[in-house]
């Protein structure tokens, strides 16, 4: 296998790589923390903050199901159960799942592209300040004693101030608001940096089929993720202001809302989904030793699903009692975003088929992936079919079709790409022994913890009960589902340890543990601050494997291709390309270290702050430092162009 | 395999829970009137292909899985990716969708469409309560629709407040009661019996504890009650009563609850009239017996905290005689 | 996996001149959400019109018309300077770049002016109903993206004048304009629909 790294570069640069760190390095300490802009750094920290919200309301949802344990319980009484409820599933979407992806995304692509950072890093660093403070905005609920309780998607009338009179709706409407901020910056990130970053000779058609995804994902973020501002938006100005958007005796319309809400709520699960299957393309072949089959079937169905996925928003909306002729459109539309899944299942199987399968963690759990999205993605398109869905709409069996999807078919490839890149993050290996206990836990948790909620929705359990009367049928099963998710749970716990074992006692890992294909493997683990002292020269669409020894690029002093060279690491700089054939147009200067971002962040969140206790004098502070911080930004960035 | 078989098992474990618990449950697959019937035949179809596509799937995985393994690796095959992922990920699921959209097609055209001489019900979603009222007839009550087996039902759905949605398992699909909206929900039960109902859009803090009664009853026993509803309850027939009734004027309950005849008018709460021939009490919370009928006038936040009925304090010989005279009210 | 031969050399040849820079790209994404945030508010706005029996809402007249239809064409208008800059200094034209930003900025302030007076003589509350909720919001919005854009200006006007921009680095110039025509071209969108349409029975 190629093994081309730092010390292959070096043969062409006239620098040494202690020289390079120097030039690329963060202030030590604290300072170096607050001002970073790393995106391997970045992405890391991305990683962290969201699984400490996964672990959390993973927690809550531990005491939600000791609650429905068994009939009758009295754990929490109805109160707490809502805002456990909600706090659960909202953090789960909104600080978990999305961010962790981000984070994924940050860390990987520009390894992947064979680029020294972001198109922005600034704005990288900002997106995640933003996602943070949100996080402990949000989270500063449970300190007035009552947590948003409104529901992950605040149907009003119920989160109006007629219903809802507290200050914990304001919690949640404001950070809805205040996480897109996060994501949608992070798309842009994301899109400029797949198309312009790319090393020279990555075409298009030889980007990693996880770029695609991530792309996908950035261009439903843009077009899905300002649906919900307004929806979170429109529903605070009512609260916050007293407008009449959805207070339906001035002629507000409670259903808007739900168009709005659900105009991004199906891209978003879209959003959480596709990178995950990113995660699988990039794993499965690697495992099976062999390219991933249908390369091109595989990009078209990512985009195809971006596509698709605005037009099936009405099927959350099927008991409204819309015209049944207008729901049947998106019934069917629901039916036909089945076909680009089938695509991506075929050529993962495809893939196994021709190749020769090695059972490490991470193909566990893209197996176990393949395993439970199957059942998911089926049961999706049962509710997609609108006269059943009528029946099992807000029961638990669309409780066990998101759980199947969310938790099954986007939480275990996040697992699997943990175990899969985590060597590329720390230097060393994680465990596999405990990798494939950890598996073995959660897959048998998670059926049993989710595989009853079907049927305990055919037996007529609604959804978002705080308790249930006994003699309906229902006690086993939820005794079974909560056994289960414990189950489930200490098999995450597993893979925690794992994790923080591995930190210092792993295996040393090499560049290259698992035999991969993409750019990421071809420098060190962990890679150094200018991820390639060299930029690598891409003819394949598996340069790892086709490329040997892999090129990189020898820059001939010319402007436009200095950057491809060591000469570009020791002028803090990254090539520029062209967006189809990825050839070099111009030299990026790389914007260095800086508390700019944090700043920004700051001044929007002391604004948000303003907004909900409506302290004018606060909210005007927060706009006036955020304003100075980004006339400051905007002057330095000419500063760093010149 | 040993996945397979802890899955196996698990199916098993699962599949034998329902079979000896789907009696008591208000279950889908046990369908009691058209909408319901051509729903769950929707979903046997859909579990047949499901199962099929699973396990064909499911099979490809773990064939696919194991085929290289062998001695000597993969033994080359005669298709191509490409055909491969058109054909299993394309062409046959596409097939497979067809038949469903026109399923889509087929139930939608038949289900929710009006039909001659229907019964009309009206359904207010009340927090956390349903009042239920028979238009054309004068009749009021809540927590319980009473329905004839056979005849076309139209129950008009509103809302005052919040979003609620009203679901009968047995009687097929939810419709949402919508502030601003009005909508309709069309059935033909076809057999008779007591079916839960239940609140399924989160509304709050009762959400789980707003369920209800359908009664479906044959046409004749159906007519009796309507005649009987139709009248005004005859006064209290007994001492006890008559002061339980004098007690229930002179409280807050008259300011809140209506029942028809008297002077009781109050909106707030459900309409009392019929209250002692109900089945449930508290939106099908507890049974309607004397005592958890007091428990529920002195204290029904211990029994449905957050509901928006105070506790009413009392002496125990006047809730002896208001339960009385409640439970007199047929 | 066989070994492919030594990359392309052409890939390494740099295409100068072609593509766009990084920030182009940026804004052309940040463009595309905003204008889908527009564009939900329009949708709303016909959404909340389709499920009334009168609009505007009794009580509440038509937006009145001809100013607003002048001082559109200001706004429009003042794309034309904004060209007339950028054009200037991408051939390093300094003088044709400040006239051009400061020239747009009138116009726009001008526009911005009448936004105040014309908020400020509407004789209906935000909380009013449904109606006024969704047009104080909307144009409200697009006055704010007015606004910020004058403030933006402001910035790269400083720069102009202390002539940090020249033929070759003036994508701050490039990319603000930008947003400059942008918030012109939803105005295209909304006004038609917030001050026309009502009048369209
Ligand atoms: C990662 C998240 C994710 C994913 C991938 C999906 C995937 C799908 N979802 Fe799901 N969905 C959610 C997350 C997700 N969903 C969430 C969170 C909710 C609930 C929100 C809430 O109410 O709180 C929800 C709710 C939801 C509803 C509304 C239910 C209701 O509230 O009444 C519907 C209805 O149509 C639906 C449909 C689908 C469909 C058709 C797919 C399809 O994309 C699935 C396609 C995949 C396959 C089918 C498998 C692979 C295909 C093959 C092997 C080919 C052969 C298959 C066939 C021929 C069937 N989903
Ligand atoms: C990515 C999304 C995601 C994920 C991963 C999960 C994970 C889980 N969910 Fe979640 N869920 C949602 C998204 C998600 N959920 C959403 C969107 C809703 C809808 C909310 C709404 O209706 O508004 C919902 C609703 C929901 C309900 C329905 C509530 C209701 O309708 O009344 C239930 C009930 O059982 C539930 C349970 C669980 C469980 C048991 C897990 C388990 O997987 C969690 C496992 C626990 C952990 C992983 C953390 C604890 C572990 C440790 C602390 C480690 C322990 C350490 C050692 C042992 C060493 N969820
Ligand atoms: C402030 C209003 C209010 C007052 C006063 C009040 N009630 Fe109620 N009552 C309600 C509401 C609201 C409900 C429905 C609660 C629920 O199920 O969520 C209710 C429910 C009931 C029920 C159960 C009805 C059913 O079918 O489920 C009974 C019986 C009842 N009240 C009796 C009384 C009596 C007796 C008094 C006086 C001693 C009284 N109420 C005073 C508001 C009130
Ligand atoms: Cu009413 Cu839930
Ligand atoms: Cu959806």
């Amino acid at each position: 296998m190629a093994v081309t790294d730092v010390p292959s570069q070096q043969t062409h640069g006239k620098i040494h790589p202690e020289e390079l760190e120097e030039i690329w390095a963060d202030a030590p300490g604290t300072p170096g923390f607050f001002s970073t802009i790393d995106h391997k750094r970045i992405g890391m920290r991305y990683i962290y903050t969201a699984f400490f919200f996964f672990f959390t309301s993973g927690l809550l949802a531990l005491v939600m199901r000791d609650q429905l344990a068994s009939p009758n319980n009295h754990v929490v009484g109805p109160e707490v159960y809502n805002q456990l409820m909600t706090m659960h599933g909202t953090t789960m979407i909104f600080l978990f799942n999305t961010p962790v992806l981000a984070g994924f995304g940050n860390y990987i692509l520009p390894l992947q592209l064979g680029t020294r950072d972001m198109a922005f890093p600034r704005l990288n660093a900002f997106s995640y300040w933003i996602f943070v403070l949100s996080g402990i905005f949000f989270y500063a609920s449970f300190l007035t004693g009552k947590a948003p309780d409104g529901g992950w998607f605040g149907y009003t009338p119920l989160t109006d101030k007629a219903f809802s009179p507290g200050i914990n709706l304001d919690f949640w409407g404001l950070a809805i608001v205040f996480v897109g901020i996060s994501t949608t910056v992070g798309a842009v990130n994301f899109i400029v940096t797949a198309f312009k970053m790319r090393a020279p000779g990555m075409t298009i058609n030889r980007m990693p089929i996880f770029v695609w995804a991530i792309l996908s994902m950035a261009f439903m973020v843009l077009f899905a993720v300002p649906a919900v501002t307004l929806a979170a938006a429109l529903l605070e100005l009512d609260r916050l202001f007293g407008t009449a958007f959805f207070i339906p005796h001035l002629g507000g319309n409670v259903l808007l809302y739900q168009h709005l809400f659900w105009f991004w709520g199906h891209p978003e699960v879209y959003i959480l989904f596709v990178p995950a299957t990113g995660m699988v393309s990039m794993i499965i072949p690697v495992m099976s030793r062999r390219p991933l089959a249908g390369y091109l079937w595989v990009a078209t169905a990512l985009i195809a699903i971006a596509f698709i996925s605005f037009g099936v928003w009405v099927h959350h909306m099927f008991a409204t009692g819309m015209p049944v002729q207008a729901m049947s459109f998106f019934a069917a539309v629901s039916l036909i975003v089945v076909l680009p899944s089938g695509v991506q299942f075929f050529a993962w199987i495809g893939t196994m088929w021709q190749g020769r399968v090695r059972f490490t963690t991470p193909m566990l759990f893209a197996i176990g992936f393949l395993l439970i999205f199957l059942l998911g993605g089926i049961t999706g398109a049962t509710l997609a079919t609108m006269p059943f869905d009528w029946q099992v709409t807000d029961s638990y069996y669309v409780v066990a079709h998101f759980h199947y999807v969310l938790n099954g078919a986007v939480v275990f490839p996040i697992f699997g790409a943990i175990y899969y890149w985590y060597p590329k993050m720390s230097g060393r290996k994680l465990s596999e022994r405990w990798g494939h206990i950890s598996f073995w836990t959660m897959f048998i948790g998670f059926n049993m913890a989710f595989f009853g909620m079907h049927l305990l929705g055919f037996l007529g359990m609604p959804r978002r009960i705080s308790t249930y009367p006994s003699g309906l049928g229902w006690d086993g099963l939820n005794m079974i589902s909560t056994i289960g998710s414990f189950v489930f749970a200490v098999g995450t716990g597993i893979t925690l340890v794992n994790w923080f074992h591995a930190r210092w006692w792993g295996k040393e890992a090499g560049p290259d543990p698992w035999e991969a294909d993409s750019l990421e493997w071809a420098t060190t683990s962990p890679p150094p601050e200018f991820n390639f002292a060299s930029i690598p020269v891409v003819a394949s669409r598996h340069p790892l494997w086709d490329q040997r020894p892999l090129p990189t690029a020898n820059p001939n002093g010319d402007e436009a291709t200095k950057s491809l060279g060591p000469e570009g690491a020791e002028h803090h700089q990254t090539p520029e390309t062209t967006g189809l054939d990825a050839r070099p147009t111009a030299t990026l200067d790389l914007p260095h270290p800086t508390y700019l971002p944090f700043l920004v962040a700051c001044g929007i969140a002391v604004f948000f702050v303003g907004l909900l206790i409506q302290a004018v004098l606060v909210g005007i502070i927060g706009v006036a430092a955020f304003v100075v911080a980004l006339t400051w930004w905007a002057w330095r960035t000419e500063v760093d162009l010149a | 395999m040993r996945r397979r078989l802890w899955f196996g098992l698990v199916v098993v474990l699962l599949l034998a829970l329902v079979a000896c618990s789907t009696k008591q449950s208000p279950a889908i697959t046990d369908p009691k009137s058209t909408e319901a019937h051509t729903i769950s035949g929707t979903w046997w179809l859909m579990c047949g292909l499901a199962s099929a596509v699973y396990l064909v799937v499911g099979g490809l995985i773990v064939v696919a899985l194991f085929r290289g393994r062998r001695k000597g690796g993969p033994t080359p095959f005669r298709i191509r990716d490409n055909t491969f992922i058109v054909v299993g990920g394309l062409i046959i699921p596409a097939a497979i969708l067809l038949v469903l959209g026109a399923q889509v097609v087929h139930a939608s055209n038949n289900l929710r469409q009006p039909e001659k001489n229907p019964l009309h019900i009206e359904v207010v979603g009340k927090r956390w309560w349903w009042a239920v009222s028979y238009p054309d007839q004068g009749i009021t009550t809540a927590n319980e629709v009473h329905i004839p087996v056979g005849r076309p039902i139209e129950i008009g759905l509103d809302s005052d407040n919040v979003i609620h949605s009203f679901w009968v398992p047995q009687l097929g699909g939810k419709v949402d009661l919508i502030p601003g909206q009005h909508n309709i929900w069309r059935l033909k039960a076809t057999k008779s019996g007591t079916f839960r109902g239940e609140c399924a859009e989160f509304c709050g803090l009762q959400h789980a504890r707003m369920n209800f009664l359908v009664v479906a009853q044959p046409a004749a026993t159906f007519d009796q009650w309507l005649v009987r509803h139709q009248l005004p309850p005859s006064g209290p027939d007994n001492q006890l009563a008559a002061t339980g009734q004098m007690i229930f004027m002179r409280e807050p309950c008259s300011g809140c609850h209506t029942i028809r005849g008297t002077t009781a008018d109050g909106t707030i709460g459900p309409d009392l009239t019929d209250v002692g021939s109900r089945l449930a009490l508290g939106a099908n919370t507890i049974p309607n017996t004397d005592g958890y009928l007091s428990g529920w006038i002195v204290d029904s936040q211990s029994i449905k905290p957050g509901n928006l009925m105070p506790p009413i304090p009392m002496s125990s010989s006047d809730l002896q005689a208001v339960v009385a005279y409640l439970r007199s009210l047929k | 996996m066989s070994t492919v031969a030594i990359p392309v050399p052409e890939a390494t040849v740099p295409v100068k001149g072609e593509g766009r820079p990084t920030p182009w790209w940026g804004m052309v994404c940040l463009i595309m959400t905003e204008a889908t945030l527009f564009a939900g508010l329009i949708g709303s706005y016909f959404f909340y019109r389709a499920a009334s029996k009168q609009w505007p809402p009794p009580g509440i007249e038509e937006p009145k018309l001809t100013l607003s239809i002048i001082m559109s064409f200001v706004l429009w208008g003042s794309s034309i300077p904004m060209i007339f800059a950028e054009r200037g200094i991408k051939r390093g034209n300094q003088a044709r770049l400040r006239i051009g930003l400061i020239g747009a900025w009138i116009m726009g302030a001008a526009f911005l002016g009448y936004s105040m007076k014309d908020f400020s003589e509407l004789h209906f509350r935000w909380g009013q109903n449904a109606y006024s909720s969704i047009y104080y919001t909307t144009v409200g919005l697009h006055t704010f993206h007015v606004f910020v854009g004058l403030v933006m200006s402001g910035v790269v006007q400083i720069k102009a004048w202390l002539g940090k921009f020249s033929e070759e680095r003036h994508v701050t110039v490039q990319v603000y304009a930008m947003y400059w025509h942008f918030v012109d071209v939803v105005w295209l969108f909304v006004m038609p629909t917030f001050i026309l349409s009502p009048h369209i029975k």
